[in-house]
């Protein structure tokens, strides 16, 4: 257990503001091991950017690092991204 | 569709404070007016955003404490001694200020009963500030839903809401309460006095088989041990949804 854990739902203001709608309920898959649960239950750290893990096996499946002008994000971990609206 | 809170850009907000309320020596609730609120749903949250006069910005999530209620929001801080943003909150604000604020965020911890059975709410500290918005949202809409809380705090003093938990339980309307005092106890006090673990999950909550929902919110080691005991009882793990405060949480 990791005492700096969050859950993915405490960056659901910055993921709102990112792709412009509620994504704490948007459902993603894993690259790693093919769990499928919704964003705001994954496993979150924080640090210079945000990483956001599977609960299941661990794997990174995205990273976003905010900057004074511009957002990154790296999706490399995302098989799917499956948004309900 | 249900289940999602409106789409759309999710602006800044001006919030000016009405009502500062001390509810126990660490924690306060700062009544908001937010001209054009959209509404939430209980369990949500907002971003608070400081700024201060040469630029610098903090920024710090809370939950939102109130049932849906027009403009009005209730943010229930606990103070921090070595945090940036909360002892400003719960000291320096005062009525007729006017902070920065956007939400309502996160349709993932709302209250949403679905599946037949009983809800089961599990606080840690000022974990219970949410779940204290789904058991206002619950008795404003009359549901008969059946929910549990079992409230977990340091001692008597330091239980948030606590008048109001015992006039809810007064309306023997399916909801009810169960403490555990960890600290520190009141002479004759007959309730649980430990942290929680998986035997008294097991004895204050309900069988797997008649759970609905769980929703667990407090420190991380908190909910950490409080989900794995959940999942050991046999609960399904998405029937329980979390809300863990990190370390910078102040």
């Amino acid at each position: 257990m990791d005492a700096l854990m969050l859950d993915g739902n405490a960056a659901a203001g910055l993921l709102h503001e990112i792709f412009g709608s509620e994504m704490t309920t948007a459902v993603g898959t894993c690259d790693g091991c093919g769990t499928a649960g919704e964003v705001g239950g994954v496993h979150l750290y924080r640090g210079a950017g945000l990483a956001f893990r599977c609960p299941h096996c661990g794997n990174v499946l995205m990273k976003i690092v905010v900057g004074d002008e511009r957002v990154w994000v790296d999706f490399r971990g995302l098989r799917a991204l499956q948004l309900n609206g | 569709m249900e289940g999602t809170a409106v789409l759309g850009r999710l602006n800044w907000r001006a919030a000016k404070v009405v009502e500062l309320t001390p509810e126990t020596s660490q924690t306060k609730t700062i009544t908001f007016d937010v001209p054009g609120w959209p509404g939430h749903r209980a369990g949500q949250h907002v971003d608070v955003r400081l700024t201060a006069d040469d630029g610098y910005q903090a920024e710090r999530s809370y939950s939102i404490a109130s049932a849906a209620d027009g403009p009005r929001i209730d943010l229930t801080v606990e103070r921090l001694d070595d945090g940036e943003v909360s002892p400003y909150l719960t000291d320096e604000l005062r009525t007729g200020d006017v902070i920065e604020l956007r939400g309502p965020v996160g349709g993932y911890f709302v209250w949403n009963p679905q599946a037949e059975g009983t809800v089961f709410l599990v606080g840690g500290g000022s974990g219970v500030v949410p779940l204290m918005a789904m058991a206002r949202q619950r008795a404003l809409e009359r549901s008969g839903i059946p929910t549990r809380l079992l409230y977990s705090a340091r001692s008597w003093d330091d239980v948030i809401y606590r008048d109001e938990l015992a006039e809810l339980t007064a309306r023997r309307d399916g909801f009810d309460v169960v403490y555990t005092l960890t600290r520190a106890q009141p002479a004759g006090w007959d309730g649980y006095s430990r942290r929680v673990d998986t035997d008294m999950l097991g004895e204050v909550g309900p069988v797997s088989s008649e759970l609905a929902v769980a929703f667990v919110c407090g420190p991380t080691p908190f909910v950490e041990a409080v989900a794995s005991g959940l999942v050991e009882l046999g609960h399904e793990p998405a029937r329980i949804k979390t809300e863990r405060f990190g370390p910078t949480g102040g």
